[in-house]
């Protein structure tokens, strides 16, 4: 049983503004995985909810006619998974995306709700970073906004979103930032499953024709800053150095700037310094491979 | 507060008062299907794990409310007479001594009976994937990997 | 039919049906919810409660403080009574306590209509403490302050000092006269007959959790002057005692009654909130009260597998792979309250000397101490999987050194037949060890694989490969320790199938089915005409104190084929009565009676058993009931291999596959002996890899009691498990059997762990190994590159 004070049901998405328009102080819920686990903690107690989980115009993937893939909020990571348009143009979303929880909570957890809670360990996050995902708001006035996933996070569990008045409809990831990139994600948990990120590594890259070359890299991580982030400083190092071990080596703490890893029972500051070079070594010898290109 | 909904369990309507804060889980066991277990209560076991609409979820994370309209099945719905009231999941988990203290058993049945239906085959390492979503101290998972084998396995026809 | 063949568990299709009944299924609706305020301290003493704003939340029944609860202390140890005043348990713990001893303890409780009114009651009361430091750790030795219980003013709940003469034989001393050689609870210097130095290592063990799926549960309620407690426990009679102590209440006015039990690996040998659940029904006129621990309180409120620091010393004879001179010290971690911890870093130094014995001097101590953190008490294989680490890892880091065969060395050193362990005078009259160690050298490859690794390692430097050895030997059952009992009763139906009833307690394990093939065996009537009543209930079960010690299919099992025996006799004495031939000319084969000369049917069984049930003039219900006492033990053993990769830059260890060849006498039931071993190979993975309790250094705050953070592993980090068994026939066991359900816990980690000594050349002297330590203790050997 949780503490819920008021259960409302939204409808459709017209129903929910109304709503948030009526109750400012309405929380969001979709698929419940994140939220309910909170209630249950009594982070959040004796609380109004708004449902949205079975709204049907915010479920679903698209392809428009300029190759934009189209995902909404309220799609449940297995639909991501196993969804055609995903599985062909980027997989490595569908990669990420399967890393989560374990199957049952990817029956029933939303994209939109991984982004939602801004989680510094959102598992989809890093690769919708290297995808510089575009994600569209509406407020309950029905004004609609749209924002860069890398401006979306501004701290631990916090985010761009005005919570009560605000949700997030759709993501959109254009054809300019997936064709000829090759990406990999990598999860490093103790465990094999059911896991919480320790680190996570996103990495975008484009390779010259001949291979040779990179051509323009992109490097996200999750867990090692207060929010999930990219790390600029690395990405402007490594585009249009030559496909080499000593470029992959560039990857070091030194040469990053963005991230803050820190101390905490659950990994040491050096452990995760240890990690996030490896890592994001491993995780861009993979993209390049994928790629079709070979270290020399 | 409680309300009035029709649930769809087991291929059967029941209309049932409830709390609307009421977890699936909680409901589910109220009308006597205790075969649904708590063991987290934090979508982390797996042991409450039930089908919605033929996929296994934890029910422990979903609300009653929202479960109007769809179907949903324990695993007390799976022996029907159709199967000699023994569904081949149930038989393989017997047959191969996949039970032991039975807690997480009805969870992992749910899972498997979704695999199963969905015409998937899988290897030893897919089916370790497929059922990471329950957490069983008793069996080292082994023998519920053979009983998921004789069910789903890549060389079963 | 009978024993040593695979019978379907008699449970199974009960429990894939989902019908089976467990605790939490059976509370009736109208119950009311007990919830506990923990104390959010840990380390001092309740000044004063205030209840006030509390009491007026709607759908508040009762709150009961520290301040109210009876002043009557009670042990929560699930052991049999013992009628040596020096064996039994301490009493040091009340329903509620003012003395606050670990972040956590039971301050109050709230009952209410509902889980949403006492959670939002308990966080309306308020507590006022007078706090102490908290003392997490016992390896130090700081002065004690404020001792944690009034008996113990330096913490020290127990300890015990012993040495071994020349024929092997324990002698018991005061701790002070080995302090000779035994300085600040560790062991320093040489011993002084020995010409050698001598090698020394300090092992360190974690604190760890049960983790069975069912979390603690219980709910109480009256019917007249009956107090009626329906627990999941491994331990119903125990339970009847330990609620009759606390509460002063006629034992035979107390009934336990134990559903099926979501698994107890230990921890519901432990008698915690029964008591307290009985004590506020009787307060409230005997309402039905429900007392659920939630995931996040089973980790904290029950019980662990203690904490240990282990230091053990060893040296070898001259130009010899015999020892010589051995010496172990165990520090334990008990927490809180003492439950079990006496006897369990007791069963652990004594293991030590039990599986190898040295032709010098030896010695042993082991210390608990209490401490500001939850309790820890039994725990599958009882201290040994915490000794078993230390010794075997001391095998392979000293043979290493001295460039000897890790398994020749164990060999050679090894407790054999006929000899007498140190300290009870327990005779080893089977032992397949060595043929143990000879089948899992087969089944791994172990030579073969041995070269191979040793030649991948020299060219791969971030991915190294290994393998492992570890053996074990564990007891069966407590004798002499403490008494060993149990009884079963058997009803022979008037169609010629049985009920049996037994005492001992089917906690997943498979005792259950264990005991219907042993009632096969002696009836020859097949299992599936033979009914057991699975939940004990103590108005009717008869007396067995529980399962524990890997002691059901030994003495319990011991207890049903006395009842059958019993019971064959009666039904053919009744035959006698109806045939007319005379006793020692029948027997009962195949649910007849037959005459041994020349093997002919003379009579069903069912007809016998008509014959003496309903015969108008002369009835008599055939029954048997009997009760067997163990007076003997006996080492079960076995020998556990890992196959293993390294990834040294990110620290983690890939398990190839696990093999653990046990002997443990004969088997009943292979197929289930087999998935016994898989469950408890994967527990002792988990020990080995992942797991531990973690808690604030500084408040004693728990960190991870949930299942996302503590790492019991999925079926993704669980490997392959191949089992094997070398079947021995153990004289004192019914059947030629001896332990098996604890067993397989102890070896893995051992064996995992010298496989990454075997990968790395680097001894990782503490558990677990998890990639934080790793990758740190592979950057001090130089095997990852610091930029």
């Amino acid at each position: 049983m949780y503490d819920i004070k008021k259960n409302y049901q939204g409808r459709t998405i017209s129903d929910v503004l109304n709503i948030m328009k009526e109750n400012s102080d309405v929380k969001i819920i979709a698929g419940g995985t994140d939220m309910l686990i909170k209630m249950k903690e009594r982070k959040i107690k004796d609380v109004e909810i708004l449902s949205i989980g079975d709204i049907e115009d915010l479920r679903g993937i698209e392809i428009d006619e300029a190759g934009t893939i189209v995902i909404k909020a309220a799609t449940r990571f297995i639909e991501i998974i196993k969804n055609e348009y995903i599985l062909k143009y980027i997989p490595t979303l569908a990669k990420a995306c399967n890393q989560i929880g374990s199957p049952q909570i990817r029956n029933i957890a939303t994209i939109g709700g991984n982004l939602c809670n801004g989680a510094v360990s959102a598992d989809a996050v890093p690769t919708l970073l290297v995808l510089e995902a575009e994600l569209h708001l509406i407020d309950c006035d029905g004004n609609k906004r749209t924002i860069n996933v890398n401006d979306f996070h501004t701290g631990p569990g916090k985010t761009n979103l005005v919570s009560g008045k605000e949700i997030l409809t759709k993501i959109h990831i254009k054809k300019e930032n997936y064709e000829n990139y090759s990406f990999d994600y990598y999860k490093y948990g103790k465990r094999n499953a059911m896991e919480i990120a320790t680190l996570g590594c996103a990495v975008g890259i484009k390779l010259s024709n001949d291979k040779n070359i990179v051509d323009d890299f992109k490097i996200a991580y999750s867990v090692a800053a207060p929010t999930p982030r990219r790390c600029k400083s690395i990405e402007q190092l490594i585009v249009g150095e030559g496909v080499t071990q000593d470029t992959v080596n560039l990857i070091k703490i030194e040469n990053i700037s963005e991230l803050l890893p820190r101390d905490s029972w659950r990994a040491s500051k050096d452990f995760r310094l240890q990690l996030i070079k490896e890592i994001g070594r491993r995780t861009t010898i993979n993209a390049i491979e994928a790629n079709g290109g070979k270290l020399c | 507060m409680l309300k009035i909904i029709k649930l769809n369990v087991n291929g059967k309507i029941n209309e049932i008062s409830y709390d609307d804060r009421e977890s699936l889980t909680d409901t589910l066991r109220n009308i006597g299907l205790t075969s649904v277990k708590k063991g987290c209560e934090a979508g982390e076991c797996g042991a409450c794990t039930v089908l919605l609409d033929g996929k296994a979820i934890n029910s422990c994370l979903y609300l009653t409310s929202w479960a109007e309209g769809k179907e949903i099945t324990t695993v007390e719905g799976l022996a029907t007479e159709d199967n000699d009231f023994l569904h081949p999941v149930q038989k393989a988990f017997v047959e191969e001594a996949a039970v032991q203290c039975g807690f997480c058993t009805p969870g992992l049945i749910l899972t498997t009976t979704e695999l199963m239906n969905s015409g998937k085959k899988c290897d030893r390492h897919e089916i370790r994937e497929e059922i990471s979503g329950h957490l069983c101290r008793c069996t080292g998972y082994e023998n519920i990997i053979n009983a998921v084998e004789k069910v789903v396995g890549k060389d079963i026809s | 039919m009978g024993i040593g063949k695979n019978i379907n568990r008699v449970d199974a299709l009960s429990k894939v049906r989902g019908t089976t009944k467990y605790t939490e299924d059976l509370i009736p609706h109208n119950a009311l919810t007990a919830k506990i305020l923990h104390s959010k301290i840990a380390n001092g003493i309740v000044k004063d409660i205030d209840i006030s704003e509390a009491l007026k939340i709607e759908g508040v029944m009762k709150i009961v403080t520290c301040f109210d609860v009876p002043d009557t202390d009670f042990s929560t140890a699930g052991h049999p009574y013992s009628l040596d005043p020096t064996h039994a348990d301490i009493k040091d713990r009340k329903l509620l306590n003012k003395r606050i001893r670990y972040y956590g303890d039971d301050v109050a409780v709230v009952v209410a209509i509902d889980q949403i009114a006492a959670q939002k009651a308990l966080e309306a009361i308020k507590v006022n403490y007078e706090q102490f430091e908290p003392r997490l750790n016992v390896y130090d030795n700081k002065k004690i302050e404020n001792p944690l219980h009034e008996f113990y003013p330096d913490d020290v709940m127990s300890r015990m000092d012993f040495y071994l003469e020349s024929d092997n034989k324990a002698i018991f001393k005061n701790h002070k006269v080995l302090d000779e050689l035994v300085k600040n609870h560790s062991i320093e210097g040489n011993l002084p007959d020995s010409n050698k130095s001598m090698k020394k290592n300090e092992y360190t063990l974690p604190i760890v959790q049960h983790a069975h799926i069912e979390n603690i549960v219980c709910f109480a309620y009256m019917e007249g002057k009956r107090h009626i407690v329906v627990s999941a426990t491994q331990v119903p009679h125990v339970v009847r005692r330990i609620v009759s102590e606390a509460l002063k209440i006629a034992i035979g006015d107390v009934q336990v009654i134990k559903p099926y039990i979501g698994g107890g690996f230990g921890n519901k040998q432990d008698i915690i909130y029964e008591p307290l659940a009985m004590y506020l029904s009787k307060l409230m006129g005997g309402v039905c009260i429900s007392l659920i621990l939630s995931r996040e309180e089973t980790f904290i409120n029950s019980r662990t597998r203690h904490g240990m620091k282990i230091t053990t010393m060893l040296n070898t004879e001259d130009n010899s792979l015999r020892m010589q001179n051995r010496a172990a010290s165990i520090i334990s971690n008990q927490g809180a309250y003492s439950t079990h911890g006496h006897a369990i870093a007791a069963n652990a130094i004594t293991n030590y000397f039990q599986m190898y014995s040295g032709s010098g001097m030896q010695f042993g101590s082991s210390v608990s101490k209490y401490s500001n953190l939850p309790s820890a008490a039994a725990m599958r294989a009882y201290g040994i999987p915490q000794i078993c680490f230390a010794t075997e890892s001391q095998m392979d880091d000293y043979a290493r050194e001295a460039g000897f065969d890790p398994i020749e060395f164990r060999i050679v050193n090894l407790a054999k037949i006929g000899d007498v362990e140190p300290f009870n005078d327990i005779h080893i009259n089977s032992n397949g060890l060595v043929e143990c160690i000879n089948k899992g050298k087969e089944l791994i490859s172990w030579d073969d694989k041995k070269k191979k690794y040793e030649e991948f390692n020299i060219n791969s430097k971030d991915f190294k490969k290994g393998i492992g050895i570890a053996l074990f030997a564990y007891k069966t059952g407590v004798y002499p320790i403490t008494v060993e009992t149990s009884s079963c009763r058997i009803i022979l139906n008037q169609d010629g199938s049985l009920q049996v009833q037994v005492g001992a307690i089917e906690i997943g394990q498979g005792s259950d089915t264990a005991f219907c093939q042993i009632a096969s065996e002696i009836l020859s009537i097949p299992e599936d005409k033979i009914n057991i009543v699975s939940c004990q209930d103590t108005d009717i079960s008869p007396f067995d104190p529980g399962a524990y010690a890997s002691r059901q299919t030994y003495i319990g099992g011991g207890a049903v084929k006395k009842a059958a025996v019993l019971l064959k006799k009666k039904i053919l004495e009744k035959a006698v009565n109806k045939l007319g031939i005379s006793f020692k000319e029948l027997d009962l084969i195949d649910e007849y009676i037959i005459r041994k000369s020349d093997g002919e049917k003379l009579e069903k069984l069912e007809n016998v058993i008509l014959y003496s049930m309903y015969s108008l003039n002369n009835t008599e219900h055939l029954t048997a009931e009997a009760t067997y006492t163990g007076l003997n033990n006996a080492f079960a053993y076995g020998a556990c291999f890992a196959d293993i990769c390294v990834d040294i830059p990110l620290g983690k260890i890939e398990i190839y596959k696990m093999y653990s060849i046990h002997d443990s006498g004969k088997i009943i039931n292979p197929q289930l002996a087999e998935a016994q071993v898989h469950g408890a190979v994967a527990m002792g993975v988990g020990y080995a890899i992942g797991e531990e309790m973690l808690f604030d250094k500084i408040s004693g705050k728990p960190l991870n009691n949930n299942f996302l953070d503590y790492k019991i592993p999925t079926s993704m980090d669980i490997p392959e498990i191949e089992v094997a068994f070398v079947e021995t026939y153990e004289p004192s066991g019914p059947f030629g059997n001896k332990a098996l359900g604890e067993p397989p816990i102890i070896a893995p980690a051992p064996a995992i762990r010298n496989a990454v000594l075997f990968a790395t050349g680097v001894s990782i002297n503490s558990l677990p190994l998890n990639p934080q330590k790793l990758v740190s203790a592979f950057k001090e050997a130089n095997l990852i590159d610091e930029e």
